[in-house]
Parts: structure tokens; C-alpha cells; sequence
């Protein structure tokens, strides 16, 4: 057990974003919700997996939209409370801790101040080890848990409660939903038991990210290397240093996908790296070879200050080292790669674990 | 005639142009209060027989005058902030991450109020106009005399901010209005941060640019006064006492502008090398490629358009270091004391300028101070230097291909004639005051920020339309409309929003209409 305030927030949300892949939009909103909220109503008390009693209610809490429409159109004051008051009434009890879903982007911060309003524990898991861009992609999901009954709330007062057939389902009509709230909404899913969260999380991510931010500032402080820490503390490895030379962008189904392509300095000088993406990195392909694919983290630094950088950041001319990172190893069955997979993507790659770094 | 005008940190430097063709130049040491440094360098100017201040039509300055007062946080409006967006965005206030001092300095206070519309124009709730009353009322309690009013999407529609700035003034005439969708781009916090600190600079604002003006008319000139802005563009004085913000950190970009133009080279890097750093930036069709993130700004975050430059310690006063077999130079530097500290004046610090002076490279001050210096000194400070500048444009450079190099301000002398990464090293004429020609030179602007509905087959005439509108924009603001080009168009596709919504980002520019 450990509790979150101050400097953690910011190392929180560093972090978040290397985990977030591009993808789960900018944590600086949600670390300043968190901040806000915690300056508010005192630090906020993270609770390992397996301190989670079998009778608890674990109720995630996120947010739902558009990058660009959240740091346009920030939450309303209790809209976070709004969701998880309406799971509760829905399922009768209350909730015993709160969650993130996803261990990557704006979606870390927003539990904890979700947490902090609330004063309930958070659990230090989430049901992905990094960000994705659909509902149904988590963990849970290969469990048979049930995304719904799910509450979802706009910034204007409008809510939903929803029961679906599957989570693809959930997806499809949270999403609908969220575009009419003017894309963004704040949501509560997958409501979860001790049982279920021990069995279908993955534990320890918000740490994970926490450790990533205070590597990352530490190396700063001694002036050694910040990707390196980075990666070192998710068991990462450098794929390629280069510039961004050439980035095409098209929206398709409601998704930024796209691809950019990345000329090799220094050592890597002669390389090219592609890179695909829908919203996250998803496959980062060296001379012509796959070297990461989802669900494998692939995760872009700027060179300069070893700040993560989006998809939507991507932009031409800029300086950047590619890293990649092993995901949660229970993506890696047949039934995850059904999932989160690049054939989930409508990409024609074969997944292969990222290489063991010759040079790590 | 133009004349331009720089104020940076260590010199003020200013130019008469005849046209394209450079008369007279002039750098004077940057003064305290700014002003008395400007009338310097306008009456050295003066002494050249070819000038004619009679003759000047604009004058144009990029000056630091703003950015200095909100770094020391005096001069100072009581100011407001209003936002327009409840119920939504309630989770965070304005002034959220503001540093304490500041929020102070400005006696910040600020209200939530309703109204904003989403991303595709649709209201979040309807503006009420009791509301803005009741505040407008609290606000004249509070003392407040400058007020921020930002609107959720507003450059989507400002049709909000607008009548809330219409409300406001009807009930406190003598409250000046800053609003948000003037001064920013999407990112309602940025924006409204800048809204904000442009409020606060608006009482010192025509302060200033009066003194400026009347400096101006001192100086024997009829023409008509300009600012420089962050981006390479141009503004008018009614529009700098509205918008004093919009002058930060027109500096760098002067000075790229000033190389592309004396060097003939629309796309290039820019080295710029002053007394403390070099500056280096990328010029892509005659204007500084901009940086993507946001910029912090006395400690506050805004998004500002500011060019994507990489300062690193290499400049004139640099100090030289030799430690063992190991040598550095800065990033400390004598700075301004270049002429007390350096041991070719007298002093005893060794610095860039002396290695320099030895070397043959530059004569300044009184080279048989520098004679002992020892070859192999000279040649690896040299390298150093070389390695230093040659590192950053690789940095900076978009393709493998070696780019050219333009080596400008006073310290260019150390940027090597060859290097690397450079295909050709220019070194153009009155390099030293390549940020005031800059300022000279400057075009006016016009640009469109919003998200475009893109239904499938349309994208052309939707760009096409967002292009108009940056051409207008840019011929409201002065230029001549026959100049007007389009210099940079981006479209992001954004992530899940339906009928294919694309934020297009369009700018436009033109040469200023020079009054008779």
C-alpha cells in the first residue's frame, strides 16, 4: 500500500504517457484533475491486487473521445462522481475501490482523481498494461467479464446506462453515444469482484508508470540517459533513433490511423523505420523487418527531452529514439492476439515478440 | 524607406532599407527601460549621410518590452478571467497551474459561466446574459480592470466570447476586453493562459507603445509604427495595444527571416550565433518551421506559434575551458562584459572571441593580448565549436541531404565555412543584424485554426474554402492582396469524430501596403 500525491503525479503521468504509446491522450489534463482533486480532498491511497478482498467492488472510471476535444472541453466539476454513483445504484452496492482501465495516457490520471473526490482506494492494476483504443480491449474481456452494465455521463447533465449482448457491442454504442455528447464523455465499466480483478488484471501498473516518471526524472537530475531509464523500467529495448521525414494521416472508421516514416542518425544512419499507427503505435518495422508489433509497447521519445510523443505529434522534422516493450504475457494467446492483435487492426503482419535487445 | 528594429536581450539593432537594399545598419547595447536603448540606435542611424528619416513610411519593431513585464510580474493589471463553458470544464478553473506569484502580481480572480459550444459548433449550453451582468457587476467590486474572456471552441464559433465582450462593456466601459479565440488555437487552457496574460499586459501596453511612437516622431519620421509578432508577421499598433501578447518572442524569428532574405535562401538553416547561445532553426519557404509543443512562458503554459529553434551554448562570449586533455566551451559566458572579461580587452577570462581573434578568424579589441595561446588550443577549440554547431543542424535538418548554412549574428564567426552536415556556408552581408532586416522584411498575416467537416469527396473545396479565409484574414490585416500566399496548410484528422472532421490549420501571408 502506498499513497499518491504531489511529485508522484507528475512521475505518474510521465509515465502514463511512455505507456500510453502514442495514444490515450495527453496526460496533462488529467494529471492537473488529479492535482486538482488531490490539493482538494488529500492524497489519494493505491492498494495492491492482492489486498483486494474477494467481496470488493471494483469499479473503473475513464474517459471516452477525441484527444483533441479533451483538451478543448475539460470535465465538469462531478461528472466522474456522476458515473460511478449510477454503476452503483444499477448493481445495488457501492463501490469498495476504483480502478483504471487503462495504464496509459489521460485514462491513469483520471481514477485518481476520480479517488480523491470519492476517497476510496484505488487498486493498482488496470486491464490492459498500457492504452488501446476500443472498449472490449482489455483483459477482462478474454474472461468473459462483461463490460456492462456500464454508466457513461457528458459534461451537460445527459447520461446512459448500458446492458449489451457482448463488448464489442458496448464499444460500438459507447462510442456512438460519446460522439452525440460532443466526443468526450466519462465512463464506468466492467464492474468487477476481488475475484475477478486478481484473476483478469494486470497488476501493479500505476506503480509501473510512477517508476517510470521518477526513472525518468532521477536520470535527468544526474544527467544520464532518460530514455534509457525508461525503458529500463519496463524491460524495454531501443529499436532506432532517427527524424520523422514523412507522416500520411486518414480517418477511417472513426480512427486517426496512419503511418510515418523515420530516417536512421547516428547508429542507425541508412535505416528506415515504418511505422503504423490507429490512435497508438501499433507495428514498428525496420528495413523492411516487423522489430515491434501490437501488442508489444512501441514508445516514441523526443530525442532532445525524452518527452513521449503522440500519433497526433508525429509531425515532420521531428527528432525522436523508438523503443519497444514486451506486453502483458497473456495478450500473447491465441484468444488475446483475437483481440488486440494486429489482425484486430486489419493489419497483414505476423505478430512476433519484440527481439531481445542485441544491445540493452 | 523601412527601418527595422530588434531589441534582444544584449544588443538593440536597427536597419534603414531603401526597398530591398540595406542602407545603414547600427547595434546599440539593449538598454534597461528598452526605450532610451531604441532612441540610441535610431540617432546613430541618423549620423549615416545616405539616411533620410523624412523619407522612412514604416517603421517596424520587435521588441521585448511585454515579455520582460510579465517575467518580473510588474505593471501588472488587476485582472479577470472569464469562461464560458459550464457546465462543463468546471474540474479546472482558470489560473490552474499558474505560478502563485504571478496570479497575484495580477490580483487574478476568475468566473465560470455558461455557455462554449462543441467541437462542431452545436452550444454546450446558451450564454446567459444575466449571468455575464452579475459578474461584470462583481468584477467592478473586485477592482479588476482588464478582463480575459475565453469560450469553449471558440475558433470553432466566437460568437460567445463576442457577446460576452459586448455585455461586459456595456456595463464597465472603461474594462478592457481580451478574448481568446484573437490570441489562441484549440487547447482551451493554452488559450486561454495567453488571453489571460494579454489582459494583464493591456494598461502597460499603450504605455509603451505611445513612448515607442513618440520615440518614432522624435526621431523625424512620418511613417507608421509596427510590431513584429512571434510567427514572422507584422501587427499594427491598434492592434498591439489589444494584443501586446502577440509580440513575445518575435526575436528568433526576426533573425531567420532576416538570413533567408539576405542570403536568397528560402529553405535553409539558420544559425544565429550571439554573445551567450546559437539559435539554430529551420527556414521552410522563407519561414521558420514551427515548434509542435507547447511553450512555457514565465513559467506558464500557452500555445503560442513560436519557431521550432534549439538554443545551445555557443556563443561569442563564451567561456573556453581547458580541464586535463579535456576542453569545453560555456555553457556559461561573459555575456554582456565581453568587452571587460575578454582577454583581447584587458581581461582575463578566455573566452570564443579571443580563440577567435588568435585564430585569425575575427579582429576585435587587441590581438597581441592572444598570443601565447598555443596552436593545439586553437585547433580544438575550433573543432569544438565546429562539432557543437555541426551537431545541432544535423539535429535540426528533415533528410539525410547535407542542407545550406546560414551563419549569422555577431558570435557567426564561429561557424566554420565548411562542416559536415552543411552544403554551403553563407555568410550574407550585415549578418550581424540579420533580426532587425528580419523585422524590415516582415509580411502581415492571416490564419484559420478549426475543425472542418470533411464529407468524402470534398477535401479540396473545404481546403480550398479554409485558404480564402487565411487569404482575407491576411488582406484585413494590411497586405497587399496581389502578394498573398498560402505557406502552410496542415489537416489532422481527429480521432473518432464522425463525418470525417479534420482540424486544417491554414496560414497566409503578404507584403504590407506601404501608405503614401
Amino acid at each position: 500500500m502506498s499513497e499518491l500525491s504531489g511529485e508522484d503525479l507528475t512521475d505518474l503521468a510521465f509515465g502514463a504517457a511512455v505507456l500510453g504509446t502514442g495514444g490515450g491522450g495527453d496526460p496533462y489534463i488529467g494529471r492537473l484533475l488529479a492535482q486538482q482533486a488531490v490539493s482538494e480532498y488529500g492524497p489519494v491511497e493505491l492498494v495492491g491486487l492482492d489486498q483486494v478482498g474477494d467481496d470488493a467492488l471494483v469499479l473503473p472510471v475513464a474517459m471516452m473521445g477525441a484527444p483533441t476535444v479533451m483538451v478543448e472541453k475539460i470535465p465538469g466539476r462531478d461528472d466522474l462522481q456522476t458515473v460511478v454513483r449510477m454503476v452503483e445504484a444499477r448493481l445495488g452496492r457501492n463501490a469498495t475501490h476504483l480502478l483504471p482501465i487503462e495504464a496509459g495516457g489521460i485514462n491513469s490520471m483520471i481514477p485518481v482523481a476520480a479517488a480523491a473526490q470519492m476517497r476510496l482506494p484505488l487498486v493498482d492494476a488496470d486491464g490492459m498494461g498500457r492504452a488501446f483504443p476500443e472498449l472490449q480491449m482489455v483483459l477482462p474481456t478474454i474472461g468473459g467479464v462483461s463490460a456492462t452494465p456500464m454508466a457513461l455521463a457528458d459534461d451537460k447533465g445527459n447520461s446512459a446506462v448500458l446492458d449489451t449482448v457482448d463488448n464489442v457491442w458496448t464499444e460500438r454504442l459507447a462510442r456512438n453515444i460519446t460522439i452525440e455528447m460532443g466526443c468526450s464523455s466519462v465512463l464506468s465499466n466492467y464492474p468487477l469482484d476481488g475475484k475477478l480483478a486478481r484473476d483478469y488484471l494486470v497488476g501493479g501498473s500505476l506503480s509501473l508508470c510512477r517508476e517510470v516518471g521518477a526513472s525518468v526524472r532521477a536520470a535527468r537530475e544526474h544527467h544520464h540517459d532518460p530514455v534509457d531509464a525508461a525503458l529500463r523500467v519496463v524491460d524495454g529495448t531501443r529499436l532506432f533513433t532517427g527524424k520523422v521525414v514523412d507522416v500520411s494521416r486518414r480517418t477511417t472508421g472513426g480512427f486517426a490511423r496512419g503511418s510515418a516514416t523515420l530516417t536512421g542518425t547516428g547508429r542507425y544512419e541508412g535505416s528506415t523505420l515504418e511505422l503504423q499507427f490507429q490512435n497508438e503505435h501499433l507495428v514498428a518495422t525496420v528495413d523492411g523487418v516487423a522489430r515491434a508489433v501490437v501488442p508489444d509497447l512501441i514508445c516514441l521519445f523526443e530525442s532532445e527531452s525524452a518527452t513521449p510523443v503522440t500519433t497526433e505529434g508525429l509531425r515532420y522534422g521531428l527528432r525522436v529514439i523508438v523503443g519497444a516493450a514486451p506486453c502483458d504475457p497473456r495478450w500473447k494467446s491465441p484468444a488475446g492476439l483475437a483481440l488486440v492483435g494486429p489482425s484486430a487492426f486489419g493489419l497483414d503482419v505476423e505478430y512476433r515478440s519484440i527481439a531481445v535487445a542485441e544491445n540493452a | 524607406m523601412r527601418i527595422g528594429i530588434d531589441v534582444g536581450g544584449t544588443n538593440t539593432d536597427a536597419v534603414y532599407m531603401d526597398g530591398n537594399q540595406v542602407v545603414a545598419t547600427t547595434k546599440t547595447a539593449t538598454t534597461e527601460d528598452v526605450t532610451s536603448g531604441i532612441v540610441a540606435a535610431l540617432r546613430e542611424l541618423d549620423r549615416s549621410a545616405a539616411v533620410d528619416m523624412s523619407q522612412v513610411k514604416a517603421v517596424m519593431i520587435g521588441t521585448t518590452h511585454f515579455t520582460n513585464a510579465l517575467v518580473e510580474a510588474r505593471r501588472l493589471a488587476p485582472t479577470a478571467a472569464i469562461r464560458l463553458g459550464l457546465p462543463a470544464t468546471a474540474a479546472l478553473p482558470p489560473f490552474t497551474d499558474w505560478p502563485e506569484h504571478l496570479v497575484t502580481a495580477m490580483s487574478g480572480r476568475h468566473y465560470l459561466c455558461h455557455g462554449g459550444v462543441e467541437f462542431d459548433g452545436r452550444a454546450i449550453s446558451p450564454l446567459d446574459e444575466d449571468e455575464i451582468r452579475e459578474v461584470a457587476r462583481d468584477l467592478k467590486s473586485g477592482g479588476a480592470r482588464s478582463v480575459a474572456i475565453s469560450s469553449v471552441f471558440s475558433p470553432v464559433s466566437a460568437d460567445d466570447e463576442i457577446r460576452a465582450a459586448e455585455i461586459v462593456q456595456s456595463e464597465l466601459p472603461d474594462v478592457m476586453v481580451s478574448l481568446s479565440h484573437e490570441v489562441g488555437r484549440i487547447g482551451l487552457l493554452e488559450r486561454e493562459n495567453a488571453t489571460i496574460i494579454n489582459a494583464a499586459l493591456r494598461e502597460l501596453a499603450p504605455t509603451i507603445l505611445d513612448s515607442l511612437a513618440e520615440t518614432v516622431r522624435a526621431a523625424g519620421i512620418p511613417g507608421r509604427l509596427y510590431l513584429s509578432q512571434n510567427d514572422g508577421t507584422l501587427m499594427d499598433v491598434d492592434f498591439a495595444r489589444r494584443y501586446p501578447v502577440a509580440t513575445f518572442a518575435s526575436g528568433p524569428t526576426n533573425s531567420m527571416r532576416g538570413a533567408a532574405f539576405l542570403s536568397g535562401l528560402a529553405d535553409c538553416a539558420v544559425v544565429d550565433v550571439g554573445g551567450t547561445t546559437a539559435d539554430v532553426g529551420i527556414l521552410v519557404k522563407n519561414f521558420p518551421r514551427e515548434a509542435g509543443t507547447e511553450v512555457n512562458v514565465a513559467g506558464i503554459r500557452t500555445n503560442f506559434r513560436m519557431p521550432d529553434v534549439i538554443s545551445i551554448g555557443l556563443g561569442g562570449g563564451s567561456i573556453v575551458r581547458q580541464d586535463g586533455n579535456a576542453l569545453t566551451i560555456g555553457p556559461d559566458s561573459v555575456g554582456y562584459r565581453l568587452q571587460e572579461k575578454a582577454l583581447v580587452f584587458g581581461g582575463d577570462t578566455l573566452t570564443t572571441t579571443d580563440v577567435a581573434v588568435a585564430a585569425g578568424l575575427v579582429d576585435v579589441g587587441d590581438r597581441t593580448r592572444v598570443g601565447h595561446l598555443s596552436a593545439e588550443l586553437l585547433a580544438e577549440t575550433i573543432a569544438t565549436a565546429t562539432r557543437m554547431a555541426s551537431d545541432v543542424v544535423d539535429r535540426m535538418r528533415t533528410s539525410e541531404d547535407p542542407i545550406p548554412v546560414v551563419a549569422v549574428g555577431g558570435g557567426s564567426f564561429l561557424v566554420p565555412d565548411e562542416f559536415d552536415v552543411a552544403s554551403q556556408v553563407h555568410r550574407p552581408e550585415h549578418y550581424a543584424v540579420a533580426n532587425a532586416i528580419g523585422a524590415a522584411i516582415a509580411q502581415v498575416g492571416g490564419e484559420v485554426d478549426r475543425v472542418f467537416p470533411v464529407e468524402p469527396g470534398q477535401r479540396g473545396e473545404v481546403v480550398a474554402q479554409a485558404k480564402e479565409e487565411a487569404r482575407e484574414r491576411a488582406v484585413a490585416a494590411g497586405a497587399d492582396p496581389s502578394t498573398v500566399d498560402i505557406i502552410d496548410v496542415d489537416e489532422v484528422p481527429i480521432a473518432y469524430l464522425p463525418g470525417n472532421a479534420t482540424r486544417i490549420r491554414v496560414k497566409a501571408v503578404g507584403d504590407l501596403v506601404l501608405g503614401g
